[in-house]
């Protein structure tokens, strides 16, 4: 651990003025503006927790949905039996939990099989829920009644996107944070230097998870009435992916830079062209692929980059190609 | 007893589908999810030729196989090569294929729930009982398991007594190497890439005789593909149709014995059970 550069000093003032004036929202505005802000802030924290574990990892995970509709089902089950804080607390365990047995099956071997365990967890769940809910408790749904209003909501998803970002920080500060960029880069290399990489992917998995998890737990009080079909929704992955990918994962605020254009253009899409949003989906990832393959706060360094090559102050960095080929 | 023919009918069909998937991904080195795709939109052509133009679909094949052949070939032309060009490593392909198509799964899924709408389609094509071992079971699932037999035989012979399969097979253990015996590798991964669709293809037509089908299911399909792929053990051809017929079995008998709404749990178990006991694949042996 080294002590705070100026950079980083200056990134938290930034930070914490932002977060100040977001805070603000719900004092100014209500109705179809602060709901819109429930949304954008409830990505945020999904997307920034997503890339704590696929940025430096490069393993597209899909289960945001899965760990979003646990956090979702741990607050509709036991609200009337337990305190708020500590069902957010029981969200973040099952998400963990969860998240360290896909680990433990799919991480020891190559990504692929990450990736295809992830892509059908979510309607796993989802059928066993669905079963277990018409075996057991004859029902399809739980309702949730709870004092909170649409403000309290957006406030507790900021204070989320907030500790993810501090967690996000500070793992890139620790032991555990270099040895991922490590395994990112070449997995080899990684295990030859003697890192257990198996369990530091998992135990960042579980940290992501968890992070997933509570912001499920949060929205349930905004849902009311909740059903599997509902909760488990796969389309909430993908969504958090893209967002991801189109901001960048290099840096941890990269995602921010995606998810807010993007919220607002599925939104519109939402609004105006409803049956048209699979496409825009589509789209979007191949364009990520095809066009900004490292996002775009990784095409704006890779611009900055070539700038200051051309002005003859920098040293001799890589070309731009060679950035891109990294994403 | 009934199980085990109703499993063993349905994984005539899985296993071509997988076989598809398993070119694709074995030789061709693409991690194709939008392969569900391909069979939902066969399923579709399917339906479309029989019920307007009366066309059986077991003729349909005839000309449903050949189109997913030329479709698919361009989609590796245009948008896959450029990728495998890139690409410096075969982990830095597979994120890019992933996401590929990923879009292209969403774009075509778009495209169809359009076109189609969400409503579920099923066709009367040979819905007459067939005596087997005195129960009777549907005919079309018996036609469509000897179909799909006949097609799989064809590419065993392809790819085990022509000089072009041994390519093909050639590419899916050693890219590298092939290239060394002056096998064309790009051409002959294009290739492997545009018979899976066409396998695929085949195996969507058949599965739409007996089955109801919506334009967003391909991607439970791709799963099921995707699963019995690695059960097989990415590139085995044989692994991949036995596991077909695992995977078809243990369906039909969770469906039967516990409950329909379960059978992607039983996939999943089978799953686990793979990746924590023979990730390398059923068949093969040494470490993954």
């Amino acid at each position: 651990m080294t002590g705070i550069h100026r950079d980083e000093m200056l990134g938290l003032i930034c930070g914490g003025v932002a977060l100040a004036l977001l805070s603000l929202l719900p004092l100014l505005t209500e109705g179809f503006y602060l709901s819109f802000g429930v949304n954008l802030v409830l990505y945020a924290a999904l997307s920034t927790a997503w890339s704590l574990f696929s940025g430096p990892t490069r393993f597209v995970s899909l289960a945001s949905a899965a760990f979003f509709g646990i956090g979702t089902y741990s607050v509709a089950l036991w609200l009337d039996a337990l305190p708020f804080v500590v069902l957010i607390a029981i969200a973040a365990l099952a998400s963990a939990a969860l998240a360290a047995l896909i680990g433990a099956a799919t991480l020891r071997l190559s990504g692929v099989y990450f990736v295809i365990f992830t892509l059908g967890l979510t309607e796993l769940i989802r059928q066993i829920v669905s079963w277990s809910q018409s075996r057991f408790a004859h029902k399809m749904g739980l309702y949730v009644f709870t004092d909170f209003t649409e403000g309290d909501l957006y406030w507790m998803l900021l204070a989320l996107t907030a500790a993810t970002f501090s967690v996000g920080w500070l793992i890139n500060r620790s032991r555990l944070g270099f040895a991922l960029r490590i395994i990112g880069d070449d997995e080899t290399v990684a295990r030859h230097v003697g890192i257990a990489t198996a369990r530091a992917k998992i135990v960042l998995f579980m940290i992501s998870g968890a992070f997933a998890g509570i912001a499920g737990a949060i929205m349930a009080p905004r849902y009311a009435y909740i059903e599997p079909q509902a909760a488990f929704n796969p389309m909430i992955s993908f969504m958090v992916v893209i967002m991801a990918l189109l901001g960048g994962t290099r840096r941890l605020w990269g995602p921010l830079v995606g998810v807010v254009p993007f919220t607002v253009v599925m939104e519109l899409i939402a609004a105006r062209f409803p049956n048209e949003s699979l496409i825009v989906v589509g789209i979007a990832f191949l364009a990520i692929v095809y066009v900004l393959p490292s996002g775009v706060t990784g095409r704006i360094e890779c611009l900055r980059e070539r700038l200051r090559r051309s002005l003859g102050t920098g040293v001799d960095a890589p070309g731009c190609g060679k950035i891109e080929g990294r994403a | 007893m009934q199980i085990l023919v109703t499993g063993t009918l349905l994984g005539g069909t899985y296993a071509l589908i997988a076989l598809g998937l398993t070119l694709q991904y074995g030789a061709a080195r693409i991690m194709n999810l939008a392969n569900g795709e391909t069979l939902v939109a066969a399923c579709f052509v399917a339906f479309w030729l029989f019920s307007r133009l009366g066309v059986n679909p077991i003729l349909g094949m005839v000309i449903i196989a050949p189109a997913a052949l030329v479709l698919n070939w361009l989609i590796y032309a245009w948008l896959l090569r450029p990728l495998v060009r890139r690409a410096k490593n075969r982990g830095m392909l597979e994120v890019d294929s992933i996401l590929a198509t990923f879009g292209l799964l969403f774009l075509f899924q778009g495209l169809m729930l359009l076109t189609f709408g969400g409503a579920y389609f099923n066709y009367k094509f040979l819905a007459e009982p067939f005596s087997i071992l005195g129960t009777p079971y549907a005919l079309n699932r018996v036609v469509a398991f000897v179909a799909g037999v006949l097609v799989s035989s064809l590419l065993y012979l392809f790819l085990y007594h022509t000089r072009q399969g041994a390519a093909v097979r050639a590419i899916a253990v050693d890219p590298a190497s092939a290239q060394l015996v002056a096998i064309d590798v790009s051409r002959t991964a294009g290739f492997s890439f545009a018979l899976g669709g066409a396998l695929t293809a085949c195996g969507g037509t058949l599965l739409s005789t007996f089955y109801t089908f919506n334009a967003s299911m391909g991607v439970l399909f791709t799963m099921k593909a995707l699963i019995i792929v690695i059960m097989g053990g990415v590139g085995d051809i044989r692994g991949a149709t036995l596991a077909a017929f695992i995977l078809g079995l243990s369906e039909t008998a969770v469906a039967s014995l516990i409950d329909p709404g379960l059978t992607l749990a039983a996939t999943y178990a089978l799953f686990i059970l793979v990746l924590l006991f023979r990730p390398q694949g059923i068949l093969r042996r040494g470490a993954a």
